[in-house]
């Protein structure tokens, strides 16, 4: 918290780079209204995840410090459950396995849709958008059916994949659209086709390559979606990694096991994410 | 891979016209597919099983049972916690934005409050009732709530943390679109700073503001994993409801209760997403 209100404290930089025609007692008790803001909503978001670390740090008596709790992590085996390395591990997999599906379908559709069938874009953009208001509860009901019978020919709870895809595709989309709109599709297609390219080759080793920080920005917000993902996998009563801290957590309440496992996911998905508004700004700054 | 290659088969320009070639947009049909079995499909199931007879018959009076008192309550809970969080995550979080908006366009506090609302709003599910329950439960390390456990204050709290930073990425562009010229030229025209606010500012905000009010609504209302992990004895809302009905089918007679629920909440998304995606129109006229 201490460096986030150090940090605001630029109000010279703050008027030079907004002239907003304001007396200056005005901008002093805009300033402080800032700083008050920033410290008081910054404690808000900081306090729960503090209180989460510190329990996680828990000894085995009140008040005292150990880091068996995340030691447990490896190891850790709840009543009634598969042992918590395993829901990692499909966790992991899952994220992995959706990333590849969810560009491998969007993509080459993306480009094409830009290349050769522009009448299909308003359809797309709607299809890919949709789920973003069908609540995952809904898709889960009517789901039920369909899973039944994949559950014939495969048990395993990566077949969850199938409906993570659907559930990404709202942020991939975005993510892929913005990259798509930042170059000229259509000159560097003409270009590699008067050069004597397949269209394979145009949209694999011409467009995709020069979109590689879209494609990283999809794959990041997919997988942190698919570590987050809670509803679906309960209902469908497959177990990852949100579900497995759940039954933990109500098998053996407080078990300090849950509060290393939920932060150190949760740092997980902090430097993702802060990879991605890293690069992003790195592109700005060059663009 | 299996894409690509049907793109390709799809592909012979059609300038070349030597010979006949499968349509353009045959290389999109993996992305129908993919979509009709995935999404559509599953949905159209909802709807039509929410109208049918366990029988197989048509029975549109099935809509009839969401006026049934015991599953209105479901939905007056929802509709509680989702007007509760989304109107102070509303609040707040426009407070927040205008903070936030008024400083450096290029400061670091801005990039700071970004990467962090980024994270935050997506940062939902099983850990968040986690952090909540340390921090203010019975075992919390900052005090102990009275109210933690009651609906819908404990559970709106959370909520508010998903909440809040959700209106700052949306809220925020919407801010920045007020050009600095009005407040000087209301300014010069002797206006007040309330003045500004109340004539200018306030109504060229509204329709953004509502509009982004209701996604919150929406995106309140299709959590469930916070609320099942704060409290899963007793059920509140709906998503929490459907869960129930779908372990075990006891409820309603004769009716697919999950189904009707799904599509009760399918309906309610439907009537705030048209909401604001007619505010979201208003709002884009001034704010470009």
């Amino acid at each position: 918290m201490a460096a986030v209100t150090a940090l605001s404290e630029t109000p010279a930089a703050a008027s030079a780079g907004r002239p907003s025609g304001m007396q200056t007692r005005r901008r002093r008790r805009l300033n402080v209204f800032r700083y008050l803001v920033f410290t008081v909503f910054g404690l808000f978001f900081v306090l729960p995840l503090l209180a989460m670390a510190r329990f996680s740090l828990e000894g085995a008596k009140l008040g005292t410090w150990s880091l068996s709790a995340w030691r447990q992590i490896a190891s850790f085996q709840g009543i009634g459950v598969p042992p918590l390395l395993s829901a990692i591990e499909i966790t992991l997999e899952l994220a992995a396995i959706t990333c590849v599906v969810t560009l491998v379908l969007l993509v080459p559709t993306m480009i094409w849709i830009r290349l050769r069938v522009q009448w299909l874009a308003r359809t797309v953009e709607f299809l890919c958008l949709l789920p973003l208001t069908i609540p995952a509860i809904v898709l889960v009901v009517g789901l039920g059916s369909i899973y039944n019978r994949i559950q014939h020919y495969e048990l395993s709870a990566l077949m969850l994949f199938w409906v993570y895809v659907i559930l990404a595709l709202p942020y991939a989309y975005r993510a892929l659209a913005a990259g798509l709109n930042a170059i000229d599709v259509t000159t560097l297609s003409e270009a590699a086709r008067s050069l004597g390219a397949s269209w394979f080759t145009v949209i694999v080793r011409v467009i995709a390559p020069n979109m590689r920080q879209a494609i990283l920005n999809a794959l990041i917000l997919t997988a942190s979606l698919v570590l987050g993902e809670f509803t679906i996998a309960y209902l469908l009563l497959y177990d990852n990694l949100q579900v497995e801290l759940y039954s933990i957590s109500r098998s053996t309440p407080n078990a300090g096991v849950i509060f290393s496992t939920s932060f150190a996911a949760l740092l997980f998905a902090f430097v993702l994410l802060l990879i991605l508004s890293y690069a992003g700004r790195l592109r700005r700054g060059r663009g | 891979m299996a894409v690509a290659a049907t793109t390709e088969t799809g592909a012979r320009p059609s300038w070349s016209g030597r010979r006949p070639s499968a349509p353009a947009w045959a290389g999109t049909v993996p992305f129908f597919a993919y979509v009709g079995v995935f999404l559509l499909w599953p949905t159209g199931i909802v709807v039509v099983d929410a109208l049918k007879n366990p029988n197989g018959s048509w029975a549109f009076s099935n809509i009839s049972e969401l006026g049934d008192p015991l599953v209105r309550g479901y939905f007056i809970g929802s509709f509680k916690l989702c007007l509760l969080s989304s109107v102070s995550g509303a609040v707040f979080g426009a407070i927040l934005a205008y903070a936030v908006a008024s400083g450096n366009p290029d400061g670091m506090v801005r990039r700071l409050y970004l990467a962090i609302s980024g994270v935050l709003a997506q940062f939902g599910g099983v850990t968040l009732a986690f952090a909540f329950l340390v921090l203010l439960g019975p075992v919390g390390l900052l005090f102990h709530a009275s109210w933690y456990f009651d609906f819908p204050w404990g559970i709106g709290l959370i909520y508010t943390y998903f909440q809040i930073p959700l209106m700052v990425l949306v809220f925020l562009p919407a801010i920045d679109g007020l050009k600095v010229q009005w407040r000087e030229a209301s300014e010069n025209l002797g206006a007040s700073a309330w003045q500004y606010w109340r004539y200018v500012g306030g109504p060229l905000l509204a329709p953004a503001f509502l509009g982004t009010t209701l996604l919150l609504f929406a995106n309140a209302l299709s959590a469930f994993a916070t609320i099942e992990a704060w409290e899963n004895q007793i059920a509140y809302i709906v998503p929490q409801q459907i869960s129930t009905a779908l372990s075990s089918e006891v409820g309603l007679s004769n009716v697919n209760v999950a189904d009707l629920l799904a599509l009760g909440m399918v309906i309610m998304v439907a009537i705030v997403m048209t909401g604001y995606a007619l505010l979201q129109r208003r709002a884009a006229r001034w704010l470009r």
